[in-house]
C-alpha cells in the first residue's frame, strides 16, 4: 500500500529523541566511572529498573513482528508471546540473584567469578558479541522499513538515523541514560496498548470494517463461472475476456487473468462454487518497476484488507457486533468465518513475474487454534521434522531470555540481589501484560480492514491509524522508540564485551576508570557502525531467522554454564569452555545458519532441523559434565596456581 | 577467586532460595511442557471450548498470569526468609553493615 506521511507522527517522533537526547545530556555528568557507565552505578530503583527490562525485552520482533504475525496467522503468533515471556521464570527464578551476587559489570563476569580463566573469559565475550549483534540486525533492519512507511524516509536513513541515536544514548551516559530512555518507552508501550486494545473491543467487529467511516470497505468481486474442464474457462459475465489460464502447485490453484475496459486483473478459481474470485497482485517488470493490481503504487489501487466473512452474535448472523469486551471479542471471532489472505509467488505472465494474493476464508475456531502458521496436526500433513522444530523453537525460546546479553547486565544496575529479584517481577508482570494484549492487537487487526498484505509489521502501527492520526502517531513514535532502546541495551552489552571483557580483563590493558570510560564509548560507537553497516547489507533478509538464532544462542551456549555454575559444584573451567565452544559450533553448523549465513543451500547439515536448540541445549549440559568429570583433578591444579599466586599478589 | 565482583553481606536464605528457585522452575517448565505436548500431540484439543475462549487461549493466558502469580509468591517466601534469618544473625550483619560504612 501506499503509505502518506503523516506530520503528527514526525512532531511526536522528534518530541520523542529531543526527550531521549535530554535524558542523555541530563546523564551524562554522571557518568565519570567504568561503574557509572556499564551499570548507572548500581543506584536504579527495582521498580524503574523492571519497567526498563519491559522496555528492553519488548522489542521490534515482539511489538511489531508478533502482532502482524497474529494478525495474519492467528493464534500461531501468540504461541511466540507465550514463549517469550515463559523464558523470564527461568530468569526470576534461576538466574536473577546469583548473576548479581557473582557478577559486576557483565555476564562474562558472573561466569568467570569461580574460575579466572582466560578460555571463558574469551568464549563467554564472544557468545555475547554474536547474540547482541545476531539480535541487533533484525533491529537495525527493523527501524530502516518503519522508517520509509512512517517519515517518507529511505530505508537506509533509517538504519543511520537510529544507529547515531542510539550511539548518542549509549555513548554520553551509558546505562543510566539507556535506564531511563528503557522506562519511558517500556512505560508508554504498555500504557498505549492498553488504549489501543479498549479502542479495539469499544468499536466491535464488522463484515465491511470501514476504519471507523474513514476508508470504504472494499468488497472483492466474484464472477460466476458456467463452465471449467481444466484448461477452458467460460464466465457468465461477457464484459470480461479471459486473457490467460495459470494452472499451478500441480493444479491445485488456478488463476485466471481478465481484461475488462482495458484492466487486467488476476482471479482465483473456486471450483466448488464454480466462481472466479477477485485477487490482488503486484507485478514485477522486465525493467524492475512494479505494477500493483496493474497500477502505479502512487494510484492506491493495492487495498487494505482484513474482515469477517460471516459473524453470529445470539446465534443470529448480523452484519456487525455492538461493543465488546475482554471475553466477547474472542466469541465473535470463534464463532463466525475469518477471511485470510494467502500468497502466492512465482506466477509468470509474459515477461512478468506476479505475486498473487488471494482469500481463504477460515473458521474462527481454527483461527484461534494452533496450526495455521506452524505445522503441527499431522491431520494436516505435519511431519515429524516439522513438530520437532516447533519443540525446538519453544526451548530455545524458554530457556534463551535468561541468558540474553542486554537482558542479563541490567541486573547490576539494582543495588543489591533482592532489588534484582524485585526488579524481574515488575518486569514478568509489565511484559506478561503486553504479551496478553499481543492477542487482542493482532486480531483487531486482523479483522478491521488494515492489513497491508506486503509489510506485516506495520499491522499494529494501521490499527492505530485506523482510529484517528494522533493515536498513529504516537504508535508509530514508540515503534520507533521499540528499537531504540533494544539497540541500545544491546550495544551496551555488546561495549562491555569488547572494552571490558576483552580489553580490560582478557588482554589487562592497563586502564584508569576514566579511560575504561573511554574505552566503553569508543567500543559503543564501534559497535554501533557495525550494526548500521549490517542493517543496511542485511536488508531484506529474513529477520526472524535472526531473532531465533540469537535466542538458540543464548539458550544453548550461555544459559547452561550459568546454570551448572550455580548449581553444579563439580563444574571446572574446562567444561564451562567446551560447552559453550560445543554449543556455538552446532548452531554455526545448522541447515538454516548455512543456508541463510553462508549461503550455501546445497550442503546439507548433520543437524537438519532449522532451530537446532532441542539438540544444542541438551548437548551443552552433557558436554559440560563430562568435561568437567574428566577435568577434575586439572582444576584443582589449577586453583591451587591460583591460590599461590594470589598469595604473592 | 579473582577480584571479588561486589561485596555482599552473607546472604543467610540463598540456599533456602536456591531450592525453591529450582521446584518452582521445574513446576513452570512442566505446565509448558505440557502446552507444548499438547500443541503438538493433539492440536484439535486446543480448539475445545472453554466458556468465551478455548483451550489454546486459557493455556496460554494461564501461563503468563501463572508466571506473574509464581514470581509474587516466590519475592514473599524470599523477603521472608532474608528477614528471618537476617534476624538470626545479627552480629554479621552488623559487621557487614559497619564495613559498608567504614
Amino acid at each position: 500500500m501506499n503509505y502518506a506521511v503523516s506530520p503528527w507522527a514526525i512532531a511526536i517522533f522528534c518530541t520523542f529523541v529531543v526527550a531521549v537526547l535530554a535524558i542523555s545530556y541530563h546523564f551524562a555528568r554522571q557518568t565519570k566511572s567504568a561503574s557509572g557507565f556499564y551499570t548507572a552505578g548500581g543506584n536504579i530503583h527495582w521498580s524503574v529498573n523492571g519497567i526498563a527490562f519491559a522496555g528492553d525485552y519488548l522489542s521490534a520482533a515482539s511489538f511489531l513482528g508478533i502482532c502482524g504475525m497474529i494478525a495474519f496467522s492467528g493464534y500461531d503468533g501468540f504461541l511466540y508471546s507465550v514463549g517469550y515471556l515463559a523464558g523470564w521464570v527461568v530468569a526470576m527464578f534461576v538466574v536473577a540473584e546469583p548473576i548479581k551476587r557473582l557478577g559486576k559489570y557483565t555476564f562474562t563476569d558472573a561466569l568467570n567469578a569461580k574460575f579466572n580463566s582466560k578460555g571463558i573469559q574469551l568464549a563467554a565475550a564472544i557468545s555475547t558479541l554474536l547474540v547482541s549483534i545476531f539480535y541487533l540486525i533484525p533491529q537495525m533492519v527493523g527501524a530502516g522499513s518503519l522508517v520509509t512507511p512512517l517519515l517518507g524516509l529511505p530505508h537506509e536513513f533509517g538504519v543511520i538515523m537510529v544507529g547515531t541515536l542510539v550511539i548518542i544514548i549509549v555513548a554520553t551516559a551509558g546505562m543510566a541514560s539507556t535506564t531511563y530512555v528503557q522506562f519511558l518507552k517500556g512505560g508508554l508501550l504498555l500504557v498505549f496498548s492498553l488504549i489501543l486494545v479498549f479502542l479495539v473491543l469499544s468499536r466491535g467487529v464488522s463484515t465491511k470494517p470501514d476504519q471507523g467511516g474513514d476508508v470504504p470497505f472494499r468488497d472483492f468481486h466474484t464472477v460466476k463461472v458456467v463452465s471449467w474442464d481444466g484448461q477452458n474457462i467460460i464466465l457468465a459475465d461477457n464484459g470480461h475476456a479471459v486473457a490467460g489460464v495459470f494452472s499451478e502447485n500441480a493444479g491445485k490453484l488456478v488463476f485466471v487473468k481478465l481484461v475488462k475496459d482495458g484492466q487486467t486483473s488476476f482471479w482465483k478459481l473456486n471450483p466448488a462454487e464454480m466462481l472466479l474470485e477477485e485477487t490482488q497482485t503486484i507485478a514485477v517488470r522486465p525493467d524492475g518497476s512494479k505494477l500493483y493490481n496493474g497500477e502505479p503504487k502512487e494510484n492506491g489501487k493495492f487495498y487494505q484488507v482484513g474482515h469477517m466473512s460471516r459473524l453470529v452474535e445470539n446465534g443470529q448472523e448480523v452484519q456487525k457486533s455492538g461493543t465488546t469486551d475482554f471475553f466477547s471479542f474472542i466469541k465473535t471471532i470463534k464463532d463466525g468465518t475469518v477471511v485470510r489472505w494467502l500468497k502466492f509467488m512465482g506466477l509468470k505472465d509474459g515477461e512478468d513475474k506476479v505475486t498473487v494474493y488471494y482469500q481463504q476464508p477460515i473458521a474462527g475456531k481454527e483461527v484461534l487454534k494452533p496450526g495455521v502458521k506452524f505445522k503441527v496436526d499431522s491431520a494436516k500433513g505435519a511431519t515429524t521434522s516439522d513438530k520437532v522444530n516447533f519443540i525446538s523453537l519453544m526451548i530455545a525460546l524458554f530457556f534463551g531470555t535468561a541468558a540474553l546479553p542486554h537482558v542479563l547486565i541490567r541486573y547490576y544496575t539494582v543495588p543489591n540481589p533482592a532489588s534484582a529479584r524485585k526488579s524481574t517481577i515488575v518486569a514478568i508482570a509489565a511484559i506478561g501484560l503486553f504479551y496478553m494484549l499481543t492477542l487482542y492487537m493482532g486480531l483487531g487487526a486482523m479483522v478491521n480492514g488494515v492489513l497491508d498484505l506486503t509489510n506485516d509489521n506495520m499491522s499494529a502501527p494501521l490499527l492505530a491509524k485506523s482510529f484517528g492520526v494522533a493515536i498513529f502517531a504516537i504508535i508509530s513514535a514508540l515503534a520507533f522508540a521499540t528499537v531504540l532502546g533494544t539497540v541500545s541495551g544491546l550495544i551496551i552489552a555488546s561495549s562491555g564485551a569488547v572494552a571490558h571483557d576483552l580489553m580490560d580483563k582478557f588482554f589487562k590493558v592497563k586502564m584508569d576508570e576514566r579511560q575504561k570510560v573511554m574505552w566503553g564509548k569508543l567500543a559503543a560507537v564501534g559497535v554501533g557502525i557495525v550494526a548500521m553497516v549490517l542493517g543496511i547489507l542485511f536488508k531484506g533478509m529474513n529477520v526472524s531467522y535472526l531473532v531465533g538464532w540469537a535466542f538458540a544462542v543464548a539458550a544453548s551456549a550461555n544459559l547452561p554454564t550459568i546454570a551448572m555454575i550455580l548449581f553444579w559444584k563439580k563444574t571446572t573451567s574446562r567444561g564451562v569452555l567446551a560447552s559453550i565452544l560445543s554449543a556455538l559450533g552446532m548452531i554455526l553448523m545448522s541447515q538454516e545458519t548455512i543456508n541463510e549465513v553462508y549461503h550455501l543451500p546445497h550442503i546439507k547439515s548433520l543437524i537438519p532441523i532449522n532451530n537446532p536448540a532441542i539438540i544444542s541445549v541438551p548437548l551443552s549440559f552433557l558436554t559440560l559434565v563430562v568435561v568437567s568429570l574428566l577435568t577434575q583433578r586439572q582444576e584443582a591444579a589449577r586453583q591451587s596456581r591460583n591460590e599461590v599466586q594470589e598469595g604473592r599478589a | 577467586m579473582h577480584e571479588p565482583s561486589s561485596q555482599w553481606a552473607k546472604d543467610h536464605a540463598a540456599s533456602i532460595k536456591r531450592v525453591l528457585g529450582l521446584w518452582f522452575v521445574t513446576l513452570y517448565a512442566t505446565i509448558y511442557a505440557g502446552f507444548i505436548v499438547i500443541n503438538v500431540v493433539s492440536p484439535g484439543f486446543m480448539a475445545v471450548d472453554v466458556g468465551s475462549f478455548n483451550v489454546a487461549i486459557v493455556y496460554g493466558f494461564l501461563l503468563i498470569i501463572f508466571a506473574i502469580f509464581l514470581a509474587a509468591i516466590y519475592n514473599h517466601i524470599c523477603t521472608h526468609a532474608e528477614e528471618v534469618m537476617t534476624n538470626m544473625h545479627p552480629a554479621e550483619e552488623a559487621e557487614a553493615l559497619e564495613e559498608g560504612h567504614s
